[in-house]
């Protein structure tokens, strides 16, 4: 439960019994003089569909990308699975983790699917999905593979498994990138503007992936553009303004009645 | 015969201590703190401005005569370094210069979201290194650490200068005995010519498998 005099912003989560997975209060981040994060909390219980929206440098990817540490916080606190992540300030006086060893246990616990895809072009799709949980998870090889045909079966691409990512579209590429997220079990899928490089009319099947691991009671960080879609799949929604949260409230409040000028108005324009 | 397998050991001893320092050379120029980075920048530049002969007989002589002094000063005998050592050694150091260039070049050339990835997916520096970094620069380093190794090849026969019986030297000897100079510089031309053929024969192989995972240009046109 939470202490009293915590943030209001986290108010939502008394309702919600389940273990917290996700805890992030107070965070700041800074590149150099550029302000980007200026005191952000945010929290995911278990079986949690966050979605964060915002306009674009209001500071949405850099908050998700200081969950798994990808950008160091300059200050804050970050706890993945009840776990703090341990930070110091090095010789420069930047913050990084103070235990390499951590973050790495940390992230292996995380599934993230970038903007653009990355899968490792040097890999088929079945190695790609397989890789984490071979070389950074100790699973065995086989056990492995089995898991990862399932997997891309789900996404759609089982017959693609011994093709390279180059060969494959832009929603081919982002599902098998989901089937990679997938396959370390992750406590917490990170989704950072899944959609945003895609064309068009493959953004649709990349949308029912995910929707379908979110009605599964996935526990996800979303980052998205897809007003629709956020309002369909998301439990909670944040909206980022210039680096603090503006509003955040179930999708109906959010989307159906919101009282802030800024968000009413951010709504409006995305339409 | 023996002088072409001298050169030989020597091109392929030399080409891989010269992958590893460049390997380590272009994380450390890349990654490394600015103490690493201007060691790095003071290699490479000396390294690659100053004649490869002159190098060859600078470290040679300097080299060994450097290594038994210290030797000499700790108590220990003195020992003699077998050319085959040596030369590996003293071109492996020049190769290492350039091919911390054409490495650092290529793992700016891998696209960073990949690195990214198997940071986010919690890989140690150790295995994305491995398994993403070295693999997914290779397409990339691979032009260039081919001309590397072909120069290898023929920088051998400047050991030749410093006595050591490689293929060049050989063919002299022969030559001089003989006075059949046309015949036997023409085989030595010929064998180079035919080691260079089988090594492209090679890096196509294995150029073709680093490519793996990408189109080829035809397809693209």
């Amino acid at each position: 439960m939470m202490a009293p005099g915590a943030a209001p912003a986290l108010k939502h989560l008394a309702q919600n019994g389940a273990a917290e997975a996700i805890h992030v209060e107070n965070l700041h981040k800074k590149f150099g003089e550029l302000h980007v994060l200026k005191g952000v909390s945010l929290s995911a219980r278990d079986g949690e569909v966050i979605a964060i929206i915002g306009g674009s440098g209001s500071g949405k990817s850099t908050l998700l990308r200081c969950i798994n540490c990808l950008e160091n916080p300059t200050s804050g606190i970050i706890r993945v699975n009840g776990e703090e992540i341990k930070l110091k300030a090095d010789s420069h006086g930047h913050t990084v983790p103070a235990d390499r060893r951590q973050i790495e246990r940390i992230r292996s616990k995380l599934g993230m699917v970038f903007q653009n895809f990355n899968l490792w072009s040097h890999m088929t799709l079945i190695e790609n999905v397989i890789e984490v949980p071979v070389h950074v998870l100790g699973v065995k090889r086989d056990v492995a593979i089995a898991e990862a045909e399932k997997l891309l079966a789900r996404v759609g691409l089982a017959e693609k498994r011994d093709v390279y990512p180059a060969y494959l579209s832009g929603g081919q590429q982002q599902r098998a990138a989901i089937a990679r997220a997938l396959a370390i079990n992750p406590r917490v899928m990170l989704f950072d503007e899944p959609t945003s490089a895609l064309d068009p009319e493959l953004v649709g099947e990349v949308l029912k992936v995910i929707g379908d691991l979110a009605r599964e009671g996935r526990t996800m960080v979303l980052v998205t553009h897809e007003m629709k879609f956020a309002r369909e799949v998301a439990t909670h929604v944040v909206y980022l303004y210039n680096g603090l949260v503006e509003e955040e409230g179930p999708p109906e409040q959010i989307f159906g009645a919101p009282k802030s000028e800024r968000l009413k108005q951010f709504i409006r324009n995305i339409g | 015969m023996v002088g072409l397998l001298h050169t030989i050991e020597i091109a392929i001893g030399a080409t891989c201590l010269g992958l590893l320092i460049g390997i380590g050379g272009a994380y450390g120029k890349l990654y490394g703190g600015p103490v690493v980075r201007d060691l790095l920048a003071v290699y490479t530049t000396a390294v690659r401005a100053v004649p490869e002969l002159v190098l060859i007989l600078l470290l040679y002589y300097a080299g060994t005569d450097l290594i038994n002094q210290v030797l000499a000063a700790l108590g220990y005998q003195r020992i003699d370094i077998s050319g085959l050592a040596a030369g590996i050694a003293v071109l492996g150091f020049v190769q290492g210069a350039y091919s911390t260039e054409v490495i650092r070049g290529a793992i700016l050339s891998i696209p960073q979201g990949q690195i990214e990835a198997a940071r986010a997916y919690g890989m140690s520096p150790g295995l994305l290194l491995r398994r993403i970094t070295l693999p997914a620069m290779l397409p990339f380093a691979i032009p260039g650490l081919a001309n590397l190794w072909l120069i290898a090849t023929k920088d051998t026969a400047l050991l030749a200068v410093v006595g050591f019986y490689e293929l060049t030297l050989a063919t002299r000897q022969a030559a001089g005995v003989t006075k059949a100079y046309l015949t036997f510089y023409l085989a030595a031309g010929a064998i180079y010519l035919l080691v260079s053929l089988i090594s492209n024969l090679i890096i196509g192989r294995i150029e073709a498998r680093a490519r793996r995972g990408m189109p080829s240009l035809k397809e693209a046109r």
